[in-house]
């Protein structure tokens, strides 16, 4: 078992003589990250948009949990966070429930559909997975659409109002965008100390050894079946959290949440911020809204130089962003 | 449910086929790309969409239906031994997830390069005169263009599986899906052969478009749900099985056709249940190999 503080990275490519600081840095890398988001909205001209990111970069980043640290790729991640946007939606909306609540009903709603998918989908391997996940989750977007009295099937599911947010009796006005992006960001920082635990744990050891040699890690004794479901389910977890997140920040849940596309966009923004790596997903669901926002502002054809970045970085920088950063600045 | 006879059934059944005809055509470009370059072209419904579009210019410069039946696949044929040269083969050897990555992206390019030439709008699609109208079929009249996909799809099958058995470029693609190192060894330019099946593969992928066009339309969001479904079957069939292929998608076809006479709120997800179905009980699929995937 290798110790905890290498396994932020591939195994392979960790280097003895590493720059002193460096090594520090990776050992703070939930408080650097944290501190970043925290400044973060400083630096940026909408706040509605530094919320856009947070928000994708959590479910960027449970999806790099599984495809950057396991080597699984799901194309059905989109009904992982669907889930998780719609059930703390309906417990708004049809039940009543408090906010926070509804976001543990929101990551439960996650993690029971990365339960249900995981189970078929861990029967197949390799290339199957990816076309068995997204074949699922178009599945589960088509049972969303059809159950309108729960959903609102195509209008979407509306008025999840929340406008105050109160813990231990301080109350923080939701509708102010930078009390939102902080309230946003406390539920982030969580998910990033939980996944830099999960990350230094054995099992974290486990997943990325599965990854680098999977006949070697059953040789080894571990059970590889059961924890790529248990990664599945934990990634699920993540999505849920960014699910419901999404949607007390919409007020609404549109049904294209469930689309297949979303499910692209995690892949997306997790290969060009660096999959695989702690901070990646921000870096890359940052660079993919900003592209997107700026584009759009010049063309409506803002997907096709999305597109053409995408197979830009697939052919030059499979490291993505950050990745080849860490790789430039490691030497 | 009233009158629901035993002939209403059997017609269901026809527009079950000539739906599975479609899905046949995909996935056997699907899975014969997968057995030859262990490469799943996620650009494969963009290219069916693609070969619907090139259709409508064909039409539209003045060419008849029977024309763009040979212009279509070539011309889509064209662009994916393109796509192959230059964009894929830089990645080989790099893992299998790069190639289906950038295939993936590709679909984005082309359905907005789509959008900008052609307009977000879609465009009806005539059936050609020709073969409008309905024959009589024993047990019900059905619609003369169903009849002609399904010839179609068993032309474009036949044809396939003659080049495959009954040439020596198709002994020498058998062969190469086998073990390509010893095909190497050999002194067969095997890189030749793959950039051949892309391009096969691809333009067959165009003639199931075109094929479809006149029974759903064209838009440029049409290659998305229909690649799902082709996955579907392709899983259902098992990867890189052309047989698996054409018996799993005309199940699905099937399958798809008689739920949404039978319990049409489930019939978007039935196909879904279906495979799920053959996930527990044969998770390689039909014909698939076992381990193949590892």
């Amino acid at each position: 078992m290798h110790e905890a503080s290498h396994i932020s990275e591939p195994l392979a490519a960790a280097p003895r003589h590493r720059a002193s600081w460096f090594e520090l840095a990776r050992q703070h890398r939930v408080l650097l990250s944290s501190a970043f988001l925290l400044a973060f909205p400083l630096v940026m001209p909408f706040t509605a948009l530094a919320v856009n990111i947070l928000i994708y970069g959590l479910y960027a980043l449970g999806f790099n949990l599984l495809f950057g640290y396991l080597g699984l790729l799901s194309f059905g991640h989109a009904a992982l966070f669907g889930t998780g946007a719609y059930l703390c939606g309906i417990a708004i909306v049809h039940f009543g429930m408090p906010w926070y609540a509804a976001i543990v009903v929101g990551v439960l709603g996650g993690v029971a559909m990365a339960a249900a998918i995981g189970v078929l989908a861990i029967r197949t391997r390799g290339i199957y997975f990816a076309m068995v996940t997204m074949a699922l989750s178009q599945c589960v977007y088509y049972l969303f659409y059809q159950a309108i009295d729960w959903t609102g099937g195509e209008n979407g599911l509306r008025g999840i109002n929340v406008r105050e947010i109160s813990i231990f009796g301080l109350k923080f006005d939701f509708i102010d965008p930078l009390t939102r992006y902080y309230v946003v960001a406390a539920f982030v920082i969580l998910a990033l100390i939980f996944l830099s635990r999960i990350l230094a744990s054995p099992f974290g050891a486990v997943i990325e050894a599965v990854r680098e040699n999977e006949a070697r890690a059953r040789a080894s004794g571990y059970n590889v079946t059961a924890t790529r479901l248990i990664a599945f389910i934990l990634s699920g977890a993540f999505c849920g959290l960014a699910g419901a997140l999404q949607a007390l920040h919409l007020s609404i849940v549109p049904i294209e949440i469930m689309h297949y596309e979303t499910s692209g966009l995690a892949v997306m923004m997790s290969l060009l911020g660096g999959m695989g790596t702690f901070f990646g997903p921000f870096v890359g669901a940052a660079v993919f809204l900003l592209l997107e926002n700026l584009v759009s502002l010049w063309t409506v054809h803002w997907q096709l130089f999305v597109g053409a970045v995408f197979m830009v970085c697939v052919l030059f920088f499979p490291k993505g962003i950050w990745g080849t950063l860490l790789q430039r600045v490691q030497k | 449910m009233a009158g629901l006879t035993l002939d209403l059934i059997g017609l269901q059944l026809f527009t079950g086929l000539a739906l599975g005809a479609v899905y046949v055509l995909l996935a056997i470009g699907l899975s014969l790309i997968f057995g030859m370059l262990t490469v799943v072209n996620f650009a494969h419904g963009a290219f069916y969409m693609l070969g619907a579009y090139v259709g409508v210019y064909l039409l539209a410069l003045g060419g008849n239906f029977w024309l763009c039946l040979v212009a279509v696949p070539i011309i889509v044929g064209t662009i994916g031994l393109v796509v192959e040269r230059f964009l894929i083969r830089p990645l080989y050897g790099r893992g299998i997830d790069y190639p289906l990555l950038l295939t993936f992206g590709l679909s984005y390019v082309i359905v907005e390069l789509v959008r900008i030439a052609f307009g977000k709008a879609g465009y009806p699609f005539d059936t050609p005169e020709l073969l409008q109208g309905a024959v009589d079929i024993g047990i019900g009249y059905f619609p003369l263009y169903r009849l002609f996909v399904i010839a179609a799809a068993g032309v474009v099958l036949l044809g396939l599986w003659l080049f495959l058995e009954r040439t020596s470029f198709g002994l020498i693609i058998r062969a190469g899906a086998r073990d390509p190192q010893i095909v190497r060894v050999l002194g067969v330019d095997v890189a030749r052969v793959w950039l051949v099946v892309f391009g096969i593969g691809t333009g067959i992928a165009a003639l199931a478009g075109l094929l479809a066009a006149p029974l759903q339309g064209v838009i440029p969001e049409m290659g998305g749900p229909i690649l799902v479904e082709a996955f579907v079957v392709t899983v259902v069939g098992g990867m890189g099985s052309l047989l698996g292929a054409v018996l799993a998608g005309l199940l699905v076809g099937v399958v798809v056709s008689l739920s949404s006479l039978f319990v049409p709120e489930m019939a978007k997800v039935s196909i879904f249940a279906l495979m799920a179905i053959v996930l527990l009980i044969r998770p390689q699929g039909f014909f698939g190999r076992a381990g193949l995937m590892s």
